[in-house]
Order: structure tokens, then sequence, then C-alpha cells
């Protein structure tokens, strides 16, 4: 592979490592070679990684190659970052019709895990808004579309990339009528009201953070943010921070993410607020702090999301008390009711209730993520890969039962394979 | 005020990395470079990003007659015209010690194609009284070493026409500023393993704008390159010729 370095690289969670020849290629032009390509590597488990095996860094092409104005059809090298779209096409008018919650995610990225935002239960997921695509297969650029590529269009969808290099995607923009977020938020005193909250939300954009140590009658608590665009110009934003080293061990020990999750909850006054924020600040929260992934120490971490179906919210409850009772968990937990948008064979959503919770590595966590893995089968639910080191082959393909489809596909796209990832040969996709 | 900027070498990764950031603050754009598809879908891009005019030209630094109607196009935007120069190329020490005719490409693309480039705009910003020039040197051309001293002559040569440039056009109130970056991950270094204090076109592109905020005139990126660079140049002669660093 021309121009590659011997590096060690991991995902967002740092649990999982890979060591092999990574080149970073300024054009897809100077592709050469099969192998897997990842973005900003934000995936928390190994879906970016080959050990052993060379692959491609995506993030230097990122160039906006065709935009019109007057329709918000607009097409990008996969490396551009959705946060960099978020940035400049508002004041244009026109925003990405969903924005998963880090902006530092790449537009190949998001196709290949078909992300979600906090407006899923209305915009749908993110495939459903692309048009186009290029894959690089075997070296040859190929542009597919919904219309006339219908299964290998539901592979590549949220496919892993395995279908060939995402080199290009035309997305349909969504008219942004403004600069800012108008967000309302309030407090939810328990599990029930918190359902009852997001089953009645009508807002845009609508999420709940959940505190996941509330044990008993106040499990379930949390704050209920709605939001929608609005008209006008944007807060002036502090210049992003960044984690310096790697917190000690006990930074989120029990006692300190309780105490940290009560004030947290506090923040928003008990009669709720309406509150005006820049679009990155609400879509991107996180992204204030690079690398806040090192808050949890050398060790990484492990993040569990899962849906499970509208009628199946109490098995999401069970699931809740059984993390709130294990102390295990940070202080970043979500809750969000979905619709039914997905594009793609392997895409995580379902009309259902989504739960994300962070755990930081222990062989306490990993057993209590299996549990809970286990907990999500029952249901009817599933895991979102994007988020997942740890499940088994067989618990997945039971959680995604058109895998046999998107094999069909892989295999006639990849044949030899050479396109698998950690994740893939992990959770053995390339076989029934 | 509006602002036009010639970036000669724009398909040089360092190049895209400013390009991206003048655009998205609303700057005019005249790519000037070799590659004209690559430099099409840079302008394409520009665009996209709020650049108000974004013209890919043709241009060679060596041949000195493609160098006219890259100034004729910037003169013909009204206010203020910057020039950045990322040309240059560096071909393996090796491969010039083995065929000595490689060393004129080598200067007049780092050296003595964008001087000449420069000397005829010269004029032209005086007379507008105001501008700014940004050119890339290297670390490299502050000491000759065994590894890369055409190239470092060319990049050492540049940095001291910059200075007497610099010189120059502070008296009309045009700003000059050397930077000076030690090894970062683009095109041209690639093949390369092992690089020290790497970094990146994105962070040498904030660099270029923040040296050009606080009135830098040389700017070494990553700083660390200014202590390391004092120490390397403090070496005596007798002693560095002996040297393999």
């Amino acid at each position: 592979m021309e121009g590659a370095r011997r590096i060690t690289y991991s995902g967002w969670g740092r649990i999982h490592s890979a060591t092999g020849p990574v080149a970073r290629p300024f054009a897809a032009t100077a592709i050469a070679g099969t192998a897997p390509a990842f973005g900003n590597r934000r995936s928390y488990g190994d879906a970016p990684l080959n050990d052993g095996g060379s692959a491609w860094d995506m993030t230097a092409q990122n160039r906006i190659l065709d935009f019109d104005r007057s329709t918000g059809v607009l097409t990008a090298e996969a490396g551009v970052t959705l946060g960099a779209l978020a940035r400049i096409l508002p004041p244009r008018g026109w925003l990405p019709p969903i924005l998963p919650g880090t902006g530092f995610a790449t537009l190949g990225g998001a196709v290949a895990m078909d992300v979600h935002g906090k407006n899923h239960h209305e915009s749908g997921s993110f495939c459903q808004h692309v048009t186009a695509l290029t894959l690089l297969q075997n070296g040859k650029p190929r542009r597919i579309t919904p219309g006339r590529d219908k299964q290998l269009w539901a592979a590549t969808c949220g496919g892993l990339g395995q279908t060939g290099v995402i080199i290009q995607a035309t997305i349909q923009l969504k008219p942004c009528p403004g600069e800012v977020m108008v967000v309302t938020e309030r407090r939810v005193e328990d599990w029930a009201e918190h359902i009852a909250h997001l089953d009645a939300s009508d807002a845009a954009y609508c999420v709940g953070w959940i505190d996941a140590t509330a044990r008993d009658g106040t499990l379930g608590r949390g704050i209920l943010e709605e939001a929608e665009i609005g008209r006008g110009l944007p807060p002036s934003r502090p210049a992003p921070r960044r984690v310096p080293l790697d917190a000690p061990h006990w930074a989120l020990a029990a006692p300190i993410v309780r105490a940290f999750n009560s004030l947290y909850y506090r923040r928003v006054p008990a009669a709720g607020r309406t509150v005006v924020r820049a679009l990155e600040d609400f879509f991107f929260p996180l992204d204030k702090i690079h690398d806040w992934n090192r808050l949890y120490g050398k060790r990484g971490f492990h993040q569990f999301q899962c849906v499970v179906p509208l009628d199946k919210a109490d098995a999401l409850r069970d699931m809740l008390a059984e993390i709130a009772e294990s102390g295990l968990a940070s202080p970043l937990a979500v809750l969000k009711r979905m619709g039914p948008g997905r594009a793609g064979y392997l895409s995580f959503p379902m009309q259902g209730y989504t739960l994300a919770v962070d755990f930081p590595d222990s062989a306490a966590a990993r057993d209590l993520i299996a549990r809970l893995e286990d907990l999500t089968v029952a249901a009817g639910g599933r895991i979102y890969l994007a988020k997942d080191g740890l499940a088994s082959g067989a618990r997945v393909k039971a959680m995604y039962p058109e895998h046999p489809h998107w094999l069909s596909e892989v295999l006639k796209a990849d044949p030899d394979g050479a396109l698998a990832t950690d994740m893939v040969r992990r959770l053995d996709l390339r076989r029934t | 005020m509006e602002q036009t900027w010639i970036i000669l070498g724009a398909s040089s990764t360092m190049a895209r990395a400013l390009m991206q950031k003048l655009a998205e603050e609303g700057a005019g754009l005249v790519l000037a470079g070799r590659r004209m598809d690559d430099l099409q879908a840079s302008a394409c891009d520009a665009l996209a990003r709020g650049a108000v005019l974004a013209e890919p030209v043709a241009f060679d630094a060596r041949r000195p007659d493609s160098f006219q109607p890259v100034i004729d196009l910037a003169l013909k935007q009204p206010g203020q015209i910057n020039c950045a120069v990322f040309v240059g190329s560096m071909p393996p020490q090796a491969e010039i010690d083995a065929d000595p005719g490689l060393l004129d490409g080598v200067i007049a693309d780092s050296f003595t194609g964008p001087a000449r480039f420069l000397q005829m705009l010269a004029p032209h910003l005086e007379e507008r009284g105001s501008g700014i020039v940004v050119g890339v040197g290297s670390v490299a051309g502050d000491r000759g070493r065994i590894g890369n001293y055409v190239y470092g002559g060319a990049k050492g040569g540049f940095a001291t026409y910059l200075s007497g440039l610099r010189n120059r056009l502070g008296r009309s109130g045009v700003h000059v500023l050397t930077i000076k970056p030690g090894p970062v991950d683009t095109a041209m270094t690639q093949d390369m393993e092992d690089l020290p204090f790497m970094t990146t076109a994105e962070a040498v592109a904030d660099d270029i704008l923040a040296g050009i905020k606080r009135g830098r005139n040389v700017l070494y990126t990553r700083r660390i390159w200014w202590p390391i660079m004092m120490v390397i140049r403090a070496i005596p002669e007798p002693i560095f010729k002996k040297m393999s660093i």
C-alpha cells in the first residue's frame, strides 16, 4: 500500500485496537488496492479496525464537490465531517437532515452506520436522505442509487463498509430557517413520566438525558430536551477545550457519578426553561471537549445502545433498573423514542425506544452488558453496531434478521473478504 | 475589506487546508497550480464553503510565462490582494546525487519560480498599499544536511528572499509571513517513515492564520522546531559536518 504508515489505532471507546499499515490518501484516485476504510473512528468498538491488515484513512478527502443552493442537493467526498457541513450550510439556508451526537463523524461513516439523530422519530435515518453513493469496488468507482441498485443499496447503507470503499455521497439537505436552536428543557421525575413525555412530544428534535444512577422511586428520572430550529444569530461560543491526559481510575467512581448526576438534574429549574443555543451546542454537546474519551482513563469504556419495540418499554425499564443497581454507569445516558425509518439490512433503528449508556471498562461492566444484550434479544430489539465491541455473532444475527440479504450482496461485492474488519470477523458476519 | 488570495500550488495538502478556512471567512481565491481537475474540485469546495470567488488557473513554477495571467486575474478584484506560496518539490537527495539535472527543477519549484512571481506581484501590492504574503519555507532551509541539502538550499534561499521582501514591502503596509514547518503529514511526506514532531496540514493552516493575526514575521510550526533549530544552527561547522541528523 503506497504511502502507508504502520500505526496502532483504536475506536472511540479505546478498548479494541489494531496495528497495521494505514494510508491517508488525498484523492480517491490514490486509493489502490482493496482494504477497509475509516473516517474519524467515532464508532466505539472495533468497526473501524483492521488488525494485522491495512486500512485507508479517508479524512483527507473532505471536499464538497457540488452544492446546489436552490435545491439543497450536495455531493461531497466521504471524509468531510458532518460538523463541517453543519457549520458551513446554515448561513446558506440548509442543514444536513440528520446529525448524530458528534460532528466529528464523517459522511462516509454516517452512511456505513446509517446513523440517526435527535429527530429520528420524524425524519428517519441518515441514508434515507442519501440519493446517490460512489463506491470503489476493485479499484473502480461505481455510482449507485436506491432506485437502480436496490439490494446493493440496502447492503451498503448501515452495511459497515463491506460493499466497497465509500468515496462520495450525494445528500438531500433540509431547509434551515435560522442558525439557533430553541430548546425547552424540563425535569422528568421517573420512568413513566419520561416515556409519557417522549410519546407526547411533537417537537422536531426530542431526546431525554437519563440519570442512570437513580433507583427505585426515581428510576428513569432525567431531563427531556425538545427543540426546533429558530431564526436568529447564534450566541458566541467558547473555543473547544481538550482533555490533556487520561483521567485517573476514581474519576468515575459511583459516588462521584451520583453526585454529578444530581447536580446535572438540578441544573434545569423545577419549572423547566426555554433557552437559545448555537446549533453545534445542541447537536454536538460533547464536541466542546475534544478527546473526552480520555475522561474514562486508560482502561477505555463501552457504550451499550439498544432499541426495543414500542410495546416493550417495560423491558427497557428493567434494563435500566439493573444498570442503576449495578452502580457501573457513567453520567452519559440517553433515552429516545425512534420512528420506523431505516435504509439498510443492518440499519439499527426500529420503531420503539432506544437507550444508550456508557460504562468504564471492567469485568463487571462486560458481564452486565452481556445480560443487557440477552434482555434486548428477548424483547425483540437490537443493539447498535456503531457502539458495539462485545457482542457475539449469534446474538447479533438474531437481532438482524435481514443479515442473509446483506451477506449475499457483500459476497458478490467483495468475495475475497478484502474489506473485512475486526468487527466483521468477531461477529462472523461473512457467514450465515 | 474584501480579500483575494492567490494560492500558488493550490493542489498541495497545506494549501487545501488553508483555502477551506479562508473560504469559510468569505475570502476570494485564485487557485493556481498544475492539476486543473483537482483545482476545479477545490474551487467547487471553496464556493460551497462561502468563498466569494474561486477561480482555478494554470500555474507552473518552472514556466514563468504562466505567471502573468495569474496576477492579471487577481488584479481584476477590488480590495486587498494576498498571496500564499505552497509550491515546492522534494525528490530524494539520492536521486539528485545520481542525476544532478534534477537540481534545477527543485530550485525552480521551491525558490526561483515563486520568488520571480512575487517579484512581479510586489509593485501591485505596493500600489494598493496593503496585502499579505505568506511564504512556506522549511526547517530544512535553516541548515544544510546530508539528507536533503538541495531542497534545504532552495528553501533557505527562499526564506532569505522573503526576509528581504519583508524589508521592502513593510514600508508600504504589506506584511510578509515566513512559515517554517517541520514534517507535515502531506502527500509529499507520505512515503517517509517515523518523522519526529509531525504535524497536520490543518494545524499548519491554523498557525498561518494565527500568525497573520498577530503580525508574526517568522513562524515555526510546530513551535518546538524553533528551539530545536536554534540548537542545530548553533552547532559549530567542524562538528556539524561530521553529524548526520
